[in-house]
C-alpha cells in the first residue's frame, strides 16, 4: 500500500511538471547558454578551455540547478495544494522526499544527460566524460536536495531569488570540490572513484535528512 | 532540573536573572581582554621568525575560535528551539548571528594583515582560511533570512532550521575543502613550521580568549535583553518595568 502511494505521489508530481514544459527546459538552455559564454569571455583557445571545462560544466550546472529549484514550491504555495498536503494523513517527509525526487528526475538527470555534448564543446578530453556523468547525476540529486531546503524556507517570500542563493550557495561547497574533483582526475588519467564515492555518500546522507528539513521549513512557511 | 530548564526559558525569567549576570560579564571580559591584550602587544618577547607581527594572533586567534564556538552555540540554541519551541531560543539564534558573524569577519581580516607580512599575500586559497570564509557565508545567509520575515517568529524558527543545516554541514564543509587543499596545491607555502607555540606567548592567548568568550556572552546577553523588551513589549512586566525608570 505504501509503495502505491508512493507511485502516485511521484505520478502526481511528473504530471504536474510535464504540463509545464517550458519550466523544464528553461534550466537546460541556461546551462547551455551561460556554457557558451564562456568561451566568448576567455578566448577561443582549445587548450585554455579544456583545462577549465570540469570546473566551468560543474559551476554553471550548480547555477541552474539552482535557477531551477527555485519555483519548486511556490506553485503549490500559490494555490493552495501545500495547505491540502499538510492537513493530509500522508507525512510531509514522504511528499517532500518524492517532490525533489521528481524534481531531480526531470531536471537533474537531463542536465546530467546534456552535459558530454557541452564537454565536447570545450574541448574536453572524452576520458573525462564516464566521471562527468556519474559526478553530475549524483551531485545534482545533491543539489537538488539542499535546494530545496532553501526553497522551502523561502516559499512564502515575495522575493525569494536572490535570498535563496544566499542561502544555498555557501552549501553546495562540498559537492561543487568532491564534483569536479572526480571529473579533474578522470581528465588527468587518476582513479576518480574516491571523489565519487565521498558524492555518493552526500547522496545518501541527504536523500534520508533533507525531507525533515524540508518537512519543517514549509510549515514554517505555511504558518506564517 | 526540568523546573530550573522551564525557568530560564521564560522570557521574564531570563531577563532578570541575565541582569545579575551580565555585569560580572562585563567586567570579566574587559579585565582580560585588557591585560590579555596589553601583556601581548607590549611584554611578549617577538617571535624569532615573525617579529612583531605574530602579535596579532590575540586578536585573530580568539576571534576565529569564538566564532566558530558562536555557530555551534547558535545551532545549539535553534535544536532548543525547533524542539521544544521555546521562543527565546529563538532569539538567541537571531542574536547571535551578527555577532558571529562581525568576529568572523574580523577573523579574516586580522589573517588577512597577517598574511602579508608573513607570506607576502593577503589571501591565500588555503583549507582553513576557505572554510572560515564559508562560515561567514553561513553566518550572513541567516542573518538575511531572519530579515526577510515580516512575521518575526517564523523568521526565528526558520532561521533555527538554516542554522541546523549548516551545522549538519559544516564539518562536510571543512573536510571537503581540507581535501580540496591537499588535492590542488603542491607544498609550495610552508605555514612557518611553527607546531608548538610557546607558554610565554601561550598565557596572555588564553587570557585573550577567555576576554573573547566572555565579551560574545555579554554582547548576545545584552542583545537578548533588547530582543526580548521589544517582542515582549505590550506585556505587563514589561511596561511596569517601563514604569519603574
Amino acid at each position: 500500500m505504501n509503495l502505491e502511494l508512493c507511485w502516485l505521489l511521484l505520478r502526481r508530481e511528473l504530471l504536474v511538471s510535464l504540463r509545464r514544459r517550458s519550466d523544464l527546459a528553461n534550466p537546460l538552455f541556461f546551462f547551455l547558454i551561460v556554457c557558451a559564454l564562456f568561451p566568448l569571455g576567455l578566448g577561443p583557445s582549445p587548450a585554455l578551455l579544456a583545462g577549465m571545462a570540469p570546473g566551468i560544466l560543474w559551476i554553471v550546472a550548480l547555477l541552474s540547478v539552482l535557477m531551477a529549484s527555485d519555483g519548486l514550491f511556490r506553485a503549490d504555495f500559490d494555490d493552495g495544494t501545500l495547505e491540502q498536503v499538510l492537513l493530509s494523513p500522508v507525512s510531509l517527509y514522504l511528499t517532500s522526499l518524492l517532490k525533489v525526487l521528481a524534481h531531480w528526475l526531470l531536471s537533474g538527470l537531463p542536465l546530467t544527460l546534456l552535459s558530454p555534448v557541452l564537454a565536447l564543446m570545450l574541448h574536453m578530453p572524452p576520458e573525462g566524460i564516464p566521471a562527468l556523468l556519474a559526478s553530475l547525476g549524483l551531485g545534482t540529486l545533491v543539489l537538488s536536495f539542499i535546494a530545496a531546503i532553501g526553497a522551502a524556507l523561502t516559499v512564502g517570500l515575495k522575493r525569494g531569488g536572490v535570498l535563496l542563493s544566499l542561502l544555498v550557495l555557501p552549501l553546495f561547497v562540498p559537492v561543487l570540490i568532491f564534483g569536479s574533483a572526480a571529473v579533474q582526475r578522470a581528465v588527468q588519467g587518476m582513479d576518480s572513484a574516491a571523489p565519487l564515492a565521498l558524492l555518493g555518500a552526500m547522496a545518501a546522507l541527504f536523500l534520508v535528512v533533507a525531507p525533515l528539513a524540508i518537512a519543517g521549513a514549509l510549515r514554517v512557511s505555511h504558518d506564517q | 532540573m526540568w523546573a530550573w530548564f522551564h525557568k530560564w526559558s521564560s522570557p521574564r525569567w531570563f531577563y532578570q536573572l541575565s541582569g545579575r549576570v551580565l555585569p560580572w560579564l562585563a567586567v570579566l571580559s574587559l579585565v582580560s581582554l585588557v591585560v590579555g591584550v596589553i601583556w601581548g602587544l607590549a611584554f611578549v618577547p617577538p617571535d624569532y621568525k615573525q617579529g612583531n607581527s605574530f602579535r596579532i594572533i590575540y586578536i585573530h586567534v580568539p576571534a576565529a575560535a569564538v566564532a566558530m564556538a558562536g555557530y555551534l552555540m547558535m545551532a545549539t540554541a535553534g535544536a532548543i528551539s525547533l524542539i521544544w519551541r521555546i521562543k527565546l531560543a529563538d532569539m538567541v539564534v537571531k542574536c547571535a548571528a551578527p555577532i558571529g558573524a562581525a568576529l568572523t569577519f574580523l577573523a579574516l581580516v586580522t589573517g588577512a594583515i597577517w598574511g602579508k607580512p608573513t607570506w607576502g599575500t593577503w589571501w591565500v586559497w588555503d583549507a582553513r582560511i576557505t572554510s572560515v570564509l564559508v562560515l561567514f557565508f553561513l553566518y550572513i545567509g541567516i542573518i538575511a533570512l531572519y530579515e526577510a520575515f515580516d512575521n518575526k517568529e517564523a523568521a526565528g524558527r526558520a532561521s533555527a532550521i538554516l542554522a541546523l543545516v549548516g551545522a549538519v554541514n559544516i564539518p562536510i564543509i571543512y573536510w571537503s575543502v581540507e581535501w580540496w587543499y591537499s588535492l590542488h596545491q603542491p607544498a609550495s607555502i610552508s605555514f612557518t613550521g611553527e607546531s608548538s607555540i610557546h607558554p610565554e606567548m601561550l598565557r596572555p592567548l588564553m587570557l585573550t580568549i577567555s576576554g573573547f568568550y566572555c565579551f560574545f556572552g555579554w554582547v548576545l546577553l545584552l542583545q537578548v535583553r533588547n530582543e526580548i523588551l521589544h517582542r515582549e513589549r505590550n506585556t505587563r512586566w514589561v511596561r511596569d518595568l517601563i514604569l519603574q525608570r
